[in-house]
């Protein structure tokens, strides 16, 4: 296939023995998520060939490594971001932006000068030295300093992981314009949900070294048989527009593939908006009928596709449709019982809370 | 009488510029494979680097003069390439002091290089920088101070020389007769005036390059804060 990234790599490393067999989309946001020491770091790093491991990596039909040859690390057409930047402290930000654009041909750039200054918005930081920057600036210029590189594939490492929530929170959109402006792929390494949540397309679950899960990332994060289920946490991602707003009550319809919500209103909502949310299993009950006398305002129809009892003592775990869009609802064994949910069922999904992602 | 006496004074410097030069051709690449090195010859070959450090210059000049001489194997190589003996001449000292001060300059480097850290050479050669760009638009940049106190140590230390010298240069005037060797003549032949003079001018030469370096460090160290 030369439209994939495919990535195979065996090596035993201290901690954990790295065994993964990944075919990967050539669009968009892989996430490689999981707890510190799964080995997605390192995965990561013999992906770019900083790290040697027996193994091959293709990326659109091109061969980087092979059981015969490994191309060196500068002779890639990679881009990488680093937690802790890297920028080189003897240089000023032009000079550093400047030290891979200057080793691409004219006729193989993507990116303009101008523009990754633009898009990052660094332009009156130019003549500046990274000392004196601030932690997010120093992220963004070294963001801009790998897209100068016209890549075909951008590898991040945690960029957000050593800000302060603040430089998060001014990172993101700049990440997303990315995610939706340019063509590259990203491979992006994060163990936090919300960033995983906001950002990736598609997912990857680590832990010792090895894939536990891997796909869409709604549909990942909707599976009854997905490894973190039992986290308090369990839910799914709904991705939708923002349909009208309701000042009187402060709300704001959310419309997606299947039914529609009523979030918060929050100032930075406006009809047309592209938003993620995020719906927890435990904070969908069910029922068998609709009921208007009841304080939750959020009633959607679903079909029950798939019931896991017992993945706890007394939880069940139970997979729905609302239309296309999968949900999870996490309920007690016996209400289970009681209501006699089984797959093809018609129920009424009551959503308790419905969390705006950013 | 004075051309005599300013002698001695132009032929060391002339012989530490010229080693300093020389060692950091041939102490760079030792420093950058000591540095960044990981097999198991690297702790023979740091050790070869410090021996001048412990060995008396006495027996470093009496190997070098073996070695050099007529029926050493480098006396031999010189003298079928026609450039003859090495030793009692000034490019004899040249060699010499180069051994002699070599880890003056390798050690400062070798510091200086592993100091610079794998983060940035990583981060260049996913900019695209092939193996000799890295080295020298990073780490050489990155490790300046680190040439400029080898520099500044080899170029004193080569000054001070004076046991090895007087081991293979012998005391030609113009030609091996440097400024340690000339002091020991002037006092052996009880001019202690002139002794005096040039005695005084090495202490006071040495103190002001010390203080140069360690001012120089401490500027690097302030700006590293900055």
């Amino acid at each position: 296939m030369t439209t994939t990234i495919h990535a195979r790599f065996r090596c035993a490393f201290p901690g954990f023995d790295l065994d993964v067999d990944l075919t990967l989309p050539s669009t968009g946001i892989t996430a490689l998520f999981g707890h510190s020491g799964c080995g997605k770091t390192t995965l990561l790093r013999c992906m770019a060939g900083l790290q040697n491991a027996p193994g091959t990596m293709t990326v659109l039909g091109e061969p980087w490594q092979t059981e015969e040859f490994v191309r060196p690390v500068h002779k890639r057409p990679l881009a990488y971001v680093f937690q802790e930047t890297q920028l080189f402290p003897h240089l000023n930000v032009r000079k550093n932006l400047e030290f891979g654009y200057r080793r691409i041909p004219a006729s193989e750039r993507q990116v303009e000068f101008d523009d990754a200054v633009r898009w990052l918005g660094l332009e009156s930081h130019l003549a500046r030295m990274p000392a004196g920057l601030s932690g997010g600036e120093r992220q963004r210029v070294a963001i801009a300093r790998a897209l100068l590189t016209s890549p075909r594939l951008l590898l991040m490492d945690e960029p957000l992981s050593a800000l302060d929530r603040a430089s998060k929170q001014d990172i993101l959109p700049y990440l997303e314009r990315l995610r939706d402006t340019l063509a590259i792929p990203i491979i992006y390494v994060s163990h936090s949900t919300p960033e995983v949540a906001r950002l990736a397309d598609h997912i990857v679950m680590m832990e010792d070294g090895r894939v536990i899960a891997q796909g869409p990332l709604q549909e990942t994060l909707a599976r009854t048989n997905n490894p973190f289920r039992l986290e308090d946490d369990a839910g799914v991602l709904l991705e939708g527009r923002i349909d009208h707003l309701d000042p009187r009550w402060h709300l704001a319809l959310f419309q997606f593939d299947g039914g529609q919500l009523w979030l918060r209103q929050d100032d930075r909502l406006t009809p047309g908006d592209m938003v993620r949310v995020q719906v927890l299993a435990r904070d969908i009950s069910l029922a068998l009928a609709e009921h208007s006398d009841q304080s939750i305002q959020n009633l959607v129809p679903a079909i029950i596709d798939q019931v896991d009892p017992d993945v706890a003592p007394g939880v069940s775990l139970v997979r729905l449709l609302a239309g296309p869009t999968p949900l999870l609802s996490r309920l007690t064994t016996r209400a289970v019982d009681q209501l006699a949910l089984a797959p093809g069922k018609n129920v009424w999904m009551q959503i308790k809370s419905v969390a705006l992602v950013d | 009488m004075l051309e005599t006496y300013w002698d001695p004074v132009w032929l060391t410097l002339r012989l530490a510029t010229t080693t300093t030069l020389l060692l950091l051709l041939i102490g760079t690449p030792i420093a950058w494979w000591l540095a960044r090195s990981r097999r198991w010859l690297r702790q023979p070959v740091a050790a070869i680097v410090a021996l001048p450090l412990v060995l008396p210059p006495t027996v470093l000049g009496f190997y070098l003069l073996l070695v050099m001489g007529p029926d050493g194997w480098v006396g031999q190589m010189t003298q079928s390439l026609g450039i003859g003996l090495l030793p009692f001449t000034f490019e004899g000292l040249v060699v010499a002091s180069v051994i002699y001060s070599l880890p003056f300059t390798v050690q400062p480097l070798q510091n200086a290089f592993e100091a610079v850290g794998e983060g940035f050479m990583e981060a260049a050669s996913t900019l695209r920088a092939a193996p000799w760009e890295r080295f020298l638009f990073i780490a050489v940049p990155l490790a300046r101070n680190g040439f400029l106190t080898a520099s500044v140590l080899t170029f004193a230390h080569t000054i001070g020389e004076f046991g090895v010298i007087l081991m293979i240069g012998g005391n030609i005037p113009g030609e091996t007769k440097v400024l340690s060797v000339a002091i020991y003549d002037h006092v052996e032949s009880l001019e202690y005036a002139q002794a005096h003079w040039l005695s005084a001018g090495m202490v006071v030469f040495s103190f002001v390059v010390l203080v140069t370096l360690y001012a120089l460090n401490g500027k690097a160290r302030a700006g590293a804060l900055r």
